[in-house]
């Protein structure tokens, strides 16, 4: 069985230490990303992940317009908004840019869980 | 043998101890979650690494608070990003801080936002010296079951 792939897009140093290792703990083979923009030239030069879990407030690019982009460019797979606002307009806002599920932060391993089983199906 | 055992047991009183006094909240335990023989110390790699960073955050509001007249929009930026990573170990006294301090910046409170900033200083050294001797004790204790995941 071939295993998922992740990318983490998030400007916090701290959270892509922790994504990456809930990611580590599910075999799920990942890497990460400082931003939009940097989301947006690893899948110019080829890459393909089955989740991309993107956080929404970064510098040069933020997660709505990387999403919006990457969706642009035909990128089908999962995109998995994760924010510090639970509801409201960010989160339309982030939803309506073409995500496919939203989470707050801080990621759990239950919400990280939740977004592989539906990779899966 | 029995001393070990003590030692876990101390290990075991501290951790409850900061969660019983709010220092610390369920994030924490879910860091703890991805702790396994691989990265054994991987809680305290991320909070030394909170440390590390927020200080730089602490710094940056710091200077924005001696700023006259005050930039809200800026402050409460600086303090999303620290609320943010403090969220992340489960530092729950420092994140309530922070909310509040969010809370005076919409309000365009300045002297608000000072007297909790100090008040959140309080809050982040204190966790730090707890954890700080969390950890310590944790390694002297020596690894016990509970501190790994199951396999």
């Amino acid at each position: 069985m071939v295993k998922p792939t992740a990318l983490v897009v998030d400007d916090n140093k701290l959270n892509r230490m922790i994504h990456g290792k809930l990611l580590d703990v599910l075999g799920i083979k990942n890497r990460a990303v400082e931003n939009g923009e940097e989301a947006i030239e690893v899948h110019l030069s080829g890459e393909k992940f089955d989740l991309i879990l993107m956080d929404r407030d970064m510098p040069v690019m933020n997660g709505i317009e990387a999403t919006k982009k990457l969706r642009a460019m035909g990128i089908k797979c999962m995109i998995a908004g994760i924010s510090s606002h639970s509801i409201g307009p960010e989160k339309e806002e982030f939803m309506e840019a073409g995500l496919d599920d939203y989470h707050e932060k801080p990621l759990t391993v239950a919400k990280l869980l939740s977004l592989v089983s539906k990779i899966k199906n | 043998m029995d001393q070990r055992n003590q030692f876990h047991r101390q290990v075991a009183l501290m951790r409850q101890s900061l969660f019983d006094q709010g220092y610390i909240d369920e994030q924490f335990v879910q860091l703890e979650e991805l702790q396994d023989d691989t990265n054994p110390n991987f809680v305290e790699e991320v909070v030394t690494l909170y440390y590390r960073d927020s200080a730089r955050l602490i710094v940056s509001i710091e200077q924005a608070l001696d700023k006259s007249p005050l930039d809200f929009n800026k402050l409460d930026s600086l303090m999303h990003q620290f609320k943010g990573s403090s969220s992340s170990i489960g530092a729950r006294k420092v994140k309530a801080e922070c909310t509040q301090f969010r809370e005076y910046c919409k309000a365009e409170n300045g002297e608000g936002c000072m007297r909790t900033f100090q008040q959140m200083k309080k809050e982040y050294a204190t966790l730090k010296k707890r954890l700080e001797a969390y950890f310590q004790l944790a390694r002297q204790a020596g690894p016990s079951q509970a501190a790994s995941r199951p396999k």
